[in-house]
């Protein structure tokens, strides 16, 4: 399968086998005009299968949604045809409007401006925790 | 701006230093009658509460201070659909500190985020109460000298105990506090709480469902209230009800120098015989926790100032 190298933009490498789409939909990826592919069950040595997004373009992308979609992911970014940047991600601190606080007794579930933010608790566990509620994200 | 939050917004040390502030409010009152003059604190309280609210209040007044605010949210320009956001935004015109209660979780630290003076957390739902715990803190420190060597039980709904979890955190921070969880099975203390607080720290702890059996090892009895409406069925509720009363004859065993507190208002769960036995510090405790608030005011608004 051919696909065509990137210019600038970002090749989004070692996603966990069948995360693509979620990644794909949490970055908002489905608004952008631009070159887009999103190459699932690529083989890999390291992982046995992974999946992988090319962006081509230079546009603002959220790395701390990829961190919490995950934290394996390495981010390679593109500048005229040549990689200046590998990024490998790790768990973000924070996180604005990537989950939603559940709880129906949180302050988030009446006043609907609020921005939805989780709070890593636990790195080694991965637990994020709702700023206003301590609720945990599941 | 500092505002209090969450009890684990404020340090040890600073915690120390409140305590030490409300000690010196109770043996010198005049030194501070007029420390808070010509400031205001606003009491929003968007849901129904006896002591905090007029804690709040007598506390500002006992300081010189003067006290607005409203004491249900039909009261307030919530009942139109106001904003927390908005309300603090609009208050931070009108006074110079904020108590807020709310049955939402999170609803003062919206506040403190958008507030432009300092925001007290009155207790946020089932949540947080962190003036509550500054409270029993207090109370520990005055009947006890202190927090060092201290065995404490916790007795009755540890479950849902907002109070419970927030004075367990707190103590942690302390050494040499031994921790006795005393619940039926169905209200034991979360498993989170054991796991986080009470491992993390090395606080050694037990559990038990027999408060007697217990009784002579404790320093402190913290009760609480086991509630029906916690309970699946309603034979399982009767079995146990009576269990985690607290009456004259559990405490025959009990050290002379027990300090029975409870974050009140009680229903049953300690029988009014046990009020004249000088071991029961529950309406001491009501008393301390004015005096820990003016400190807690005296050092917010110091810190504003700054």
């Amino acid at each position: 399968m051919n696909i065509d190298s990137i210019t600038n933009g970002y090749v989004i490498d070692h996603i966990t086998a069948g995360r693509g789409m979620k990644l794909y939909d949490l970055l908002g990826l489905d608004n952008q005009d631009c070159s887009i592919a999103i190459i699932k069950n690529v083989l890999s040595k390291k992982m046995g299968k992974k999946d992988i997004i090319k962006i081509d373009a230079d546009i603002a992308i959220d790395i701390d949604v990829i961190g919490y979609v995950d934290p394996g992911i390495t981010v390679n970014i593109i500048k005229n045809c040549e990689l200046v940047e590998k990024r490998a991600i790790e768990l973000p601190q924070m996180l604005t409007n990537v989950i939603k606080c559940k709880n129906p007794r949180c302050i988030t579930s009446t006043e609907q401006e609020l921005n939805h933010v989780f709070k890593l608790t636990d790195k080694d566990n991965g637990v994020y925790r709702c700023i206003y509620c301590e609720t945990q994200a599941k | 701006m500092r505002s209090l939050i969450d009890i684990l917004d404020f340090t040890v040390e600073e915690v120390n230093e409140l305590i030490a502030t409300a000690n010196d409010i109770i043996d010198n009152p005049d030194k501070y009658c007029e420390r808070c003059k010509r400031k205001k604190l606003a009491t929003l309280f968007f849901e129904p509460s006896t002591r905090t609210r007029l804690s709040f209040e007598a506390a500002m007044i006992e300081l010189g201070g003067s006290v607005i605010g409203f004491s249900a949210a039909n009261n307030s320009s919530a009942a139109k659909g106001e904003s927390v956001a908005d309300t603090a935004k609009t208050i931070s015109c009108y006074a110079d500190i904020i108590a807020m209660r709310h049955p939402k979780e999170g609803a003062p630290l919206v506040a403190a985020q958008n507030a432009t003076i300092p925001v007290i957390n009155a207790g946020d739902g089932g949540h947080n109460h962190p003036t509550q715990t500054l409270t029993d803190l207090l109370t520990i420190n005055r009947e006890k000298g202190g927090f060092e060597n201290l065995t404490v039980g916790f007795c009755g709904d540890l479950k849902f105990g907002r109070t419970v979890h927030s004075l367990i955190t707190a103590l942690s921070r302390y050494s040499g506090i031994n921790v006795v969880l005393i619940s039926p099975d169905e209200l034991k203390l979360p498993s989170y709480i054991k796991k986080d607080v009470l491992k993390k720290n090395g606080i050694p702890y037990k559990q038990t469902t027999d408060l007697e059996s217990v009784m002579p090892e404790l320093d402190i009895l913290y009760m609480t209230r086991v509630q029906r409406e916690r309970f699946f069925n309603e034979e399982d509720y009767l079995r146990l009800k009576d269990s985690y009363i607290l009456e004259p004859k559990k405490l025959v065993n009990a050290k002379k120098d027990l300090c029975i507190m409870h974050p009140l208002p009680r229903v049953n769960e300690i029988s009014v015989a046990v009020d004249d036995d000088p071991r029961a510090c529950y309406f001491k405790q009501v008393l301390y926790g004015k005096y820990i608030r003016m400190a807690l005011i005296l050092k917010l608004l110091e810190e504003a100032e700054k």
